[in-house]
């Protein structure tokens, strides 16, 4: 991030900040959107590249962390139930917090962790070297060639890790439910189905498309202020991972109470 | 424009008025004037921070000027449109000091990059085009690693190559033979050259190798402190009484030029610890 100048206090630096995403943000809408009607396609063979790059190669570790949560989620809330006598619904009630909750936000933060610290080192990198610069120079856009492919491939990418960040959630909840703490096979199924509803899933789905726009977002503009060399690009990373988990638990919590009070 | 000026604009391809421009209160351009006449080697000259680059980014569009015009082909482009300077780019080629060159692309993509962005040409012309300006280069059996494969002369050519890949009417230079052993620069100085006499493509380079500017240039532009000092052809450089630029290519260590930076009495800083 760029140095305090003289007389600027740390509100108005992150004001500064909070402008130029966004204009970055518009900037991107602009290439992604109305750009393409006017005769500049969409670079989708990049489109492709990232979606297999932070889409397809996150899945493993999306799915070894959701299949633990679902674990975690069934143990420890059997180990309530079990006081009341209905340790059936913790098929209910850890399916519900993982569609409704869990998934989308752990994809998220497992995402963030990923792709946010990888798109601002390597577009960082490219913008000390003059890459960017470069592109520029050539009439490449640099918005249009970089940060919109990787916007759309998390957009598109993000929501499909939660739905399988959901379902593996599940498995592993099933699996330590009807072992562990002894629920029929049949019943867990049919409990946990009764319980979840349609307008859970969506509500999860409509956050990590918000989630993927912050990752996405931040992870670029932490680029495109990097400032002196590989030092500026590594504490620019950390700053990107960092801000990215921040924001995301804050829009987390947002949409939470929007739903929670209004669907 | 009155008529004098649109003669003189057949000749000249970019003409700089009064270009100024500050930063945090740091005038590094202090009204440079100056033109760029259409088919020749135009070097600008000066020491470290004279502000060559910034006065090489204004030309390439990617700085706006606080005052002052920069004129293309009698058009002012401080005042273009994102179209307009899309365009002009498409028209120009630039080499960058380290190359720029996409890490993430071989050699060959890296080429035909702005080929594939601009173009509509099929892949297998792209493939001709290609070998056609590595062979140029002379580094044709190169096309299939990536650039961080290649030595920093090698780079510096394929970069070379990726500027010249849509036949650029201009090719701006920043530093072409910084950092490279005599040999290669003595490649690229023949080079730029070349283009110039053979293909009549206007180079202006921005250096600071005084043996390579009078080796290439048709005129040289010496710069120091935001200002032009000296302007005209190699001859009359070399003849120039201006003790700035005698100094500047002896390269003694003092003289106008002060070797130290610091403003402030040597005796009084040392003395105030506090």
């Amino acid at each position: 991030m760029s140095q305090p100048e003289r007389g600027e206090t740390p509100v108005l630096i992150f004001l500064k900040h909070l402008s130029s995403i966004y204009y970055l943000f518009l900037e991107t809408l602009r290439w992604t959107i109305l750009k393409p009607l006017q005769g500049k396609p969409l670079r989708v063979h990049s489109v492709f590249l990232q979606m297999d790059e932070v889409g397809v190669k996150s899945l493993p570790i999306v799915c070894l962390v959701s299949f633990f949560i679902g674990i975690i989620l069934v143990l420890q809330t059997a180990y309530q139930l079990e006081k009341f006598g209905a340790v059936n619904y913790a098929a209910s009630l850890s399916s519900v917090a993982l569609t409704r909750e869990l998934g989308p936000l752990l994809t998220a933060i497992v995402v963030a962790g990923r792709v946010s610290a990888a798109f601002t080192a390597e577009l960082g990198t490219m913008m000390v070297t003059e890459e960017i610069l470069a592109l520029e120079v050539m009439a490449i856009h640099p918005i249009a060639y970089l940060v919109v492919p990787r916007l759309l491939a998390m957009v598109v990418m993000l929501p499909c890790l939660t739905i399988v960040a959901d379902l593996v959630g599940m498995v592993g909840g099933y699996v330590v439910g009807t072992t562990a703490v002894g629920i029929r096979s049949s019943l867990y199924i049919e409990t946990a189905l009764e319980a979840m509803l349609l307008k859970d899933v969506l509500t999860g789905l409509v956050k990590s498309v918000v989630f993927a726009l912050i990752i996405a977002m931040v992870g670029c503009y932490m680029a495109f202020v990097v400032k002196g060399g590989a030092e500026g690009v590594g504490r620019s990373t950390m700053v990107s991972v960092v801000t990215s988990l921040i924001l995301i638990i804050l829009a987390d919590c947002f949409f939470t109470t929007l739903f929670y009070l209004f669907l | 424009m009155n008529g004098v000026e649109t003669r003189q604009a057949q000749d000249v391809i970019i003409r700089v008025e009064d270009l100024v421009k500050t930063f945090g209160g740091r005038v590094v351009l202090d009204g440079i004037n100056l033109d760029i006449h259409q088919g020749q080697v135009t070097a600008i000259m000066g020491g470290s921070g004279c502000g060559k680059s910034t006065l090489l980014r204004h030309l390439i569009g990617v700085l706006r000027p606080d005052s002052g015009h920069i004129w293309v082909r009698g058009r002012d482009m401080t005042r273009f449109t994102e179209e307009e300077m899309e365009t002009y780019r498409k028209r120009f080629g630039m080499l960058f000091q380290g190359g720029a060159l996409l890490n993430s692309l071989t050699v060959k993509d890296n080429i035909a990059l702005p080929l594939r962005e601009h173009t509509r040409l099929e892949e297998k012309i792209i493939g001709m085009i290609v070998k056609m300006k590595l062979e140029l280069v002379g580094l044709r059996d190169f096309e299939h690693l990536k650039p961080a494969q290649l030595s920093g002369g090698m780079q510096k050519r394929v970069a070379l190559a990726r500027a010249l890949a849509l036949d650029p009417e201009i090719v701006f230079y920043d530093e072409p033979t910084s950092g490279l052993d005599p040999v290669v620069s003595g490649v690229i100085d023949q080079l730029i050259g070349d283009l110039s006499r053979r293909l009549g493509i206007t180079s202006v380079v921005v250096t600071h190798d005084t043996r390579s500017a009078f080796r290439i240039a048709h005129k040289i532009v010496v710069l120091f402190k935001g200002k032009v000092v000296a302007q005209g052809s190699p001859e009359e450089i070399r003849c120039s009484e201006d003790p700035l630029v005698q100094q500047f290519l002896a390269g003694s260590p003092d003289g106008p030029i002060p070797l130290r930076q610091s403003s402030r009495d040597y005796l009084e800083d040392l003395l105030d610890m506090e």
